[in-house]
């Protein structure tokens, strides 16, 4: 047998594998809990997206609920998970602090904000992570991930990845007190 | 009762369709004719079954029948009926039911036009076709059933996905589909020469008409698609190599080869085991780019990982059925010969290097497409490919194959003398750039070098394309339709390299924020906010502004672009303001309401953009128009008029 007739079969061979690996590798993933699930989140504190001047920080939002959720214009899962965050802004059960990682996209700025202004602002306020050294702080791995944090600073849960609809209701909403609600008062700002 | 009945209808159609692949396959291979002309009957017992679950379902979604999951989803009470109807592809469920019913129809078309083929073969083709709608049929009733009840039922339906209640989009996925899943028919044929071993270039020509009509519906359904995230997505974007896009592109790109190396394996008997793969191929990548969309594991892992039983079939069955096929060809491919040698300039050199660079363009948006999910599999995050790896490496493959296009027509088969045509493709070539050059630098200003090559290599393809027809029909000779069709298809290429060239040179556009009464300038035009009102619509709200576009004073037209957010999802969908002035589109979508009676705005002048819708249509059309040529109107004659038992002969 001619081996070049061969070379078809083993590439579609190598390609089954690595999809098989990305399968379950992926459902391990979801499995996983972040050994920072149940702990105080580190401090953090990162500059606003449209006013570098200011900042937001863990201290600003202790005493409420938020979600933590990183992201960039460069990531096309954000894109897909955007819908919900909206939906879920919309809803105003808890605030939704963005956190746009500009990874090594060197327009993120600009494609960030061109971004929320296209398919609207989920976020009570955006910051950003310029250097990704918050990111690894947090145990943040990829785009997007989420964190919920409680009004104590704790980290009651972890999404590795994209939010559904299906998931929110059933990680983040459940994980509310039943009368929750978006502060008044403006999320931060020193 | 009735969803039941169409869960029974899909189980029979899976029983008939193991039927089709057992006689179909296993009856020639044991010579058991009488099996083997069983096959038909399973095919014809099939369509009625699926199309009876298609008919049930759309019954279910038309009265709001919301004890089935699948309509509770997908619709509502006050969705509009045609959306009702296209509610059936708008989920994951329905397009798979939408699938399965299009390859029923692929199905039974092969099996009513190839009655003048060889019986043995044809059973072989409608057999591999079995196998194919049996692990559809198999992944629906297992991990997908569309009739699944809801019970109690909802009082009412969480409605379609607001992009989706778009006349563009609801006839989108159906063109779609029929070009991905009328792939399957050239896979099977290829499928049935080597199970039967009968690799001889008679497949290549039983084999063209039915990749040609797949490959003018996928054109199409491309095109529509673009079209639609045009107008609809609010922001002007026509084609963004996200991976959904991706996923129609690669089984494009590899039938359009695969269209050409046919023509070779016809013709010339060459090519023969590279025809074989490129049928292989370019079904595995419709089915890898349908699955994967559908599965969302290209667009992340992470919602595959939602349901892993769902992912693991799909990777099962794409083993067996793409894996399988491969197979068979690493056992049968090195059987074949060929003796058959051609010159360095004979139409063969021209057409193995179109299929060479379409082949590497196809790879490089596959690894593109892949990479994030490969990268993402060894533990590699954040990784995302966009425009700025797709847009330099697609054009290095595709440049030279426009610039070998208008060679290469005029190039003979065998033989390599193309000294007739050199001066008519000096002098065309000249003229070409000439034209391209004035373009540039008369009607735009002289911005862009690149524009002027992509002008030139447009105008040069449709001058040489059109040579011969022309010299044709000065001489009273006669043309047939199939060279009329590869002129026209050539011709929409070059229409929408053109339009591409316009379109991405020289777009202006602008995000702008306008107060009623107020103006703004973009590219030469004045676009002035009247102001907005709300609306309301069958299901929505929207919020519709009128907006004058004034040009040196002059008035030009008023457009009402529309915001319009759904009762249901409480989604808004963006419908943009276009009005089209002698080929350039004044766009103008409708943003945020930026408080204070201002709201932003994204304006647009994209010059040339018609000619990207028609250039596709006019490649569609060239397909159609090669469809009707005279030897596939001969065959169906001589079909009809050969006795019963002289069938497989009369070709």
């Amino acid at each position: 047998m001619n081996p070049r007739f061969l070379v078809p079969l083993g590439a579609f061979a190598a390609l089954v594998v690595v999809l098989a690996v990305g399968i379950n590798h992926s459902h391990e993933v979801g499995v996983l809990k972040s050994p920072l699930v149940g702990h105080q989140i580190p401090d953090w504190e990162l500059p606003v997206l449209t006013d570098p001047t200011k900042s937001l920080g863990s201290r600003d939002l202790k005493g409420q609920w938020y979600v933590l959720n990183y992201w960039g214009a460069w990531c096309y899962s954000c894109r897909v998970e955007h819908p919900t965050l909206l939906q879920a802004q919309r809803e105003g059960r808890v605030q939704i602090i963005g956190v746009d990682w500009v990874a090594d996209n060197p327009d993120e700025n600009a494609a960030a904000l061109e971004m929320l202004s296209r398919q609207g602002n989920p976020y009570r306020q955006v910051v950003i992570d310029r250097d990704g050294r918050t990111a690894i702080d947090l145990g943040i791995a990829q785009a997007p991930e989420s964190l919920l944090v409680n009004p104590q600073g704790v980290i009651v849960y972890k999404e590795p990845g994209v939010i559904t609809p299906e998931i929110w209701r059933r990680e983040f909403l459940a994980r509310l007190p039943p009368q929750s609600a978006v502060p008044v008062a403006n999320a931060g700002g020193s | 009762m009735l969803p039941e009945l169409g869960h029974f209808a899909l189980v029979l159609a899976l029983v008939l369709a193991a039927l089709q692949a057992f006689f179909g396959i296993v009856g020639p291979a044991l010579g058991r004719d009488r099996w083997a002309a069983a096959t038909t009957s399973a095919v014809a017992g099939q369509f009625v079954m699926v199309a009876t679950a298609v008919g049930i379902l759309v019954y279910a979604f038309v009265n709001f029948d919301f004890s089935v999951l699948y309509v509770a989803e997908n619709s509502n009470s006050a969705l509009p009926l045609m959306y009702r109807i296209a509610a059936l592809w708008g989920a994951h469920e329905g397009s798979l039911l939408l699938w399965i019913f299009l390859l029923a129809v692929w199905t039974l078309a092969v099996a009513i036009a190839s009655r003048n083929l060889p019986e043995r073969f044809a059973a072989r083709v409608l057999g591999v076709l079995g196998v194919l709608s049996f692990g559809f049929l198999l992944f629906t009733l297992a991990t997908s059933d569309p009739f699944r009840r809801l019970i109690p039922a909802a009082a009412d339906g969480r409605d379609l996905n607001p992009l989706l209640q778009d006349p563009g989009l609801a006839v989108h996925p159906p063109v779609l589909y029929t070009g991905y899943v009328g792939l399957a028919v050239a896979f099977s044929f290829a499928c049935a020469a080597m199970l039967e071993g009968r690799m001889d270039p008679d497949w290549a020509r039983w084999t063209r008409p039915w990749t040609t009509a797949a490959w003018a519906f996928l054109t199409c359904g491309i095109a529509l698609g673009s079209w639609w995230s045009y107008y609809t997505l609010g922001w002007g974007g026509y084609w963004e190599w996200d991976p959904v896009e991706n996923a129609s592109f690669m089984p494009w790109l590899v039938a359009t080869a695969l269209i050409h190396s046919l023509a070779v394996t016809e013709k010339r008997g060459l090519f023969k085991s590279w025809t074989l793969l490129l049928a292989i191929l370019a079904f595995s990548l419709s089915l890898l780019g349908t699955f994967l969309v559908r599965s969302g594991v290209l667009v992340s892992v992470h919602s595959f990982a939602a349901d892993p039983s769902r992912g693991r079939f799909i990777l099962a069955f794409l083993g067996l059925v793409i894996g399988g096929a491969l197979t068979l060809y690493a056992w049968r491919a090195p059987l074949l010969k060929s003796n058959a040698g051609f010159d360095l300039l004979s139409r063969e050199s021209f057409l193995l290097f179109n299929n060479i660079l379409l082949v590497v363009a196809a790879a490089t948006v596959l690894g593109g497409t892949l990479a994030p999910l490969i990268a993402d599999t060894f533990g590699q995050s954040s990784l995302s490919v966009g425009p700025p790896y797709f847009r330099p490496t697609f054009l290095l493959a595709v440049i030279p194959l426009l610039l070998l296009l208008s060679v290469g027509v005029h190039a003979n088969w065998k033989r390599g003398h193309l000294e007739a045509a050199v001066r008519p493709l000096l002098v065309t070539l000249v003229v070409a750039g000439l034209l391209g050059a004035a373009v540039v630098f008369g009607a735009y200003g002289g911005r862009h070098a690149l524009a002027i090559i992509g002008f030139g290599i447009g105008s040069w393809i449709i001058l040489s394309s059109l040579l011969d027809p022309v010299d044709r029909l000065r001489r009273h000779l006669s043309l047939s339709r199939a060279v009329l069709g590869m002129t026209l298809a050539h011709i929409g290429l070059a229409v929408a390299v053109i339009a591409l060239t316009g379109v991405e040179s020289y777009t202006s556009e602008s995000d702008i924020a306008l107060a009623a009464g107020a103006s703004a300038q973009v590219g030469g035009y004045d676009f002035k906010l009247i102001g907005t009102q709300p609306i309301e619509g069958a299901n929505y709200n929207a919020i519709r502004a009128t907006v004058i576009v004034t040009r040196d004073g002059q008035p030009i037209t008023t457009l009402y672009p529309e915001s319009r957010t759904f009762w249901v999802q409480q989604q808004t969908r963006k419908v943009a303001g276009i009005y089209n002035r002698h080929g350039t589109d004044l766009f103008i979508a409708l943003g945020d309401d930026l408080g204070a009676g201002r709201w932003s705005f994204r304006a647009q002048i994209r010059p040339l953009i018609t000619l990207l819708w028609l250039g596709p249509l006019f490649m569609a059309l060239g397909g159609a128009l090669a469809l009707s040529d005279r030897r596939y109107r001969m065959a169906r004659a001589a079909a009809r008029a050969a006795p019963p038992g002289a069938r497989g002969e009369a070709y």
